[in-house]
């Protein structure tokens, strides 16, 4: 039985670490083109989970009916939360952030931080205060036997995906034209520019990015879990912490950042959950501390 | 009050004595307020006189020294919960101690976090001192059973009393006296902690911490302890910020986690770049307006924040100097324009 649970606790923590990669992964790449530590990203991850939640809803319903078509249709919908976050982040990067490029970092924090307000009330205005779920996704998908235990199907989808977005982020980065463009730019932009590359066009395609990996995160998490206000604000936080233990701009280190820091909630939340939080941060001050650029970070 | 405007304008010259005029003004017509206004403003001014000084603290760090924390939060929020949990756990009700205990308090949670802080600057330095902000906010969230979790711990301003009990707020109409006198208490803190502001960062410890500021490599090499110099600034900042806490207390007459919060970090950085972190006053000026700001998009709308987050970003974007930077570019401006055309001297 303990091997059992320990099974369902190490899922757990992996489901818990997909998607806290999947927000990390899109806050680090942001960091690492741009120079920007966007506070408004837990915020588009909470409109990924609110807008998926929504579309899924008001076209599948939310009664779980209708069988594998239905269950295929609301698995092709989900991922409209994250295209519509990718759209928001690129008519923001151009309008609200690059004319900040060239002043302190100081104005970046406060811009994104404004965002965050916007953003937050935005979603309050649009969806209203009560929890939109897809749960109807959940239930379809069913459950599968972990010993004497069963454990839902979809957890392990969401694993499934977090694996295919680290990879696909990977390939896409080191193995791909425009990969050597986007590391090119975030290495020196005024050489990218100066070998002819159209660093606008990056600066919003990067974005935009960054801001599809958020909104992906919260349409993979609003199957399993509402979407509520203020979740944004606390995701964050957890997702800073991913990337301080990583090393801001570094995909290896959001990946190792969200295993870590995932199973140290798990554990926390079984053995210590008073302080399960608390010693996250820690974590972070501690590894801030003595490994300032993380352990995955070039400084 | 007198020897210490001498002192300032011994240490500045001439043009001194004119602020110390200036501010003797301002203070005299904020001491004439309560008179004029009712006692609903008076409670709104004496919030924003109280974040006036959170705000003044802060920008101690951000406008003199070039670090940008966004874990304030922390040192407002401890210098709050120490007098809370002192009031509650130990019964004491006079004023003067609850200070004295809230600025050990944040004293000591400065001390600690600074020296960790310091270590790292720019974009590091805002993580390190959110993180940081944040293991507090979550032991506040979570040990219910001493901080009372999200309900917080009630603060009675009937049980208080001020200088050493020569006025307490028993018995009936308590509360119009209790604003009244408090508004007073707050002021005289207020005055006290600007000029004690004014002379921190007119010294030579706050010119040393400009010149950190300003180029960090040459302010080491003219022998500039760089290091220690910016754990002193925050803890000098957080005291300060700290003590706004203490004060807020009693005027809000509960506590809770959502001011260890980091959206509440975010707010006292709003405020210093709402009033112009560049300029001494911006801060005071910005905590004051935002108080109010806040207040009536409250009151007028449920989507406040959304309000407050077009104000910050338009600033940010148009007026990135503030409203007494700009204020100050535009008085210049005018000035240098009559000089032009031959009005003035």
């Amino acid at each position: 039985m303990t091997g059992t649970i320990f099974v369902i606790q190490l899922l757990n923590s992996l489901f818990y670490a997909a998607v806290l990669f999947l927000i990390a992964a899109g806050l680090s790449l942001i960091y690492g083109v741009m120079r920007i530590v966007n506070l408004a990203h837990g915020t588009l991850y909470a409109l990924g989970a609110y807008v998926s939640a929504w579309v899924v809803g008001s076209i599948m319903g939310h009664a779980a009916s209708g069988g594998s078509w239905a269950l295929l249709a609301s698995l092709l919908l989900l991922p409209a939360g994250a295209i519509a976050v990718a759209v928001v982040g690129a008519v923001m990067e151009p309008t609200l952030l690059r004319p900040l490029y060239r002043r302190p970092e100081e104005y970046h924090l406060l811009v994104t931080f404004g965002l965050l307000m916007i953003l937050e009330d935005a979603i309050k205005l649009m969806f209203g205060g009560t929890p939109l779920s897809a749960g109807s996704i959940m239930d379809l998908m069913g459950s599968i036997p972990v010993g004497r235990l069963i454990y839902p199907a979809y957890n392990l989808f969401v694993i499934a995906i977090g694996l295919a977005a680290a990879l696909g982020l990977w390939w896409f980065i080191y193995r791909t034209k425009f990969g050597v463009i986007l590391r090119a730019t975030a290495q020196d932009r005024r050489m990218a520019a100066a070998l002819g590359l159209n660093v606008g066009r990056v600066y919003v395609q990067a974005f935009a990015i960054g801001c599809f990996m958020a909104g992906l995160g919260g349409a993979v998490v609003v199957p399993a879990q509402a979407a509520v206000l203020g979740m944004g604000v606390e995701a964050l936080i957890l997702a800073f912490v991913v990337v301080v233990i990583g090393g801001l701009g570094s995909l290896e280190g959001a990946l190792v950042g969200a295993l870590i820091v995932s199973l140290v909630r798990t554990a926390g939340i079984q053995f210590f959950p008073e302080i399960e939080l608390a010693v996250l941060y820690l974590i972070a001050a501690a590894v801030l501390l003595v490994r300032p650029t993380g352990l995955f970070g070039r400084a | 009050m007198t020897t210490a405007a001498i002192v300032v304008g011994a240490a500045t010259g001439p043009s001194a004595s004119r602020l110390t005029v200036v501010a003797l003004v301002i203070l005299v017509v904020l001491a004439v307020l309560p008179y004029v206004i009712d006692p609903y403003q008076t409670v709104l001014l004496t919030y924003g006189l109280v974040m006036a000084i959170a705000a003044l603290g802060f920008n101690l760090l951000l406008g003199y020294t070039g670090l940008l924390s966004f874990g304030h939060s922390a040192y407002f929020g401890t210098g709050a919960y120490t007098v809370a949990f002192i009031m509650r756990d130990l019964g004491v009700q006079s004023m003067e101690l609850c200070i004295l205990g809230g600025l050990l308090g944040t004293f000591v949670v400065s001390a600690l976090f600074g020296f960790v802080c310091v270590r790292h600057t720019r974009i590091f330095f805002g993580i390190l001192t959110l993180a940081l902000s944040q293991v507090l906010w979550s032991l506040a969230f979570k040990f219910f059973w001493v901080t009372g979790g999200t309900d917080g711990i009630r603060v009675a301003y009937a049980k208080l009393t001020l200088f050493g009990g020569m006025i307490n707020f028993a018995g009936p109409g308590s509360f119009q006296r209790f604003v009244f006198a408090y508004y007073y208490y707050v002021l005289a803190l207020f005055a006290l902690a600007t000029l004690i502001m004014w002379i921190i960062v007119h010294s030579p410890f706050g010119k040393a911490l400009q010149a950190i500021r300003d180029n960090e490599t040459r302010a080491s090499f003219i022998g500039i302890s760089v290091r220690r110099y910016r754990w002193i600034a925050f803890v000098v900042s957080g005291v300060f910020t700290g003590l706004a806490g203490v004060l807020w207390v009693p005027l809000n007459g509960l506590t809770t986690p959502d001011i260890l919060y980091w959206p509440f970090s975010g707010e006292i950085v709003f405020m210093s770049v709402l009033g112009g972190f560049r300029t001494f006053t911006g801060p005071i000026v910005g905590a004051i307006v935002f108080n109010y700001l806040k207040t009536y998009a409250v009151a007028s709308t449920e989507y406040w924040q959304l309000l407050l987050g077009a104000v910050l970003v338009i600033l940010v974007m148009l007026l990135p100097a503030g409203i007494v930077g700009t204020v100050a570019r535009l008085a210049g401006k005018l000035s240098l324009a009559g000089k032009l055309i031959g009005w003035g001297k």
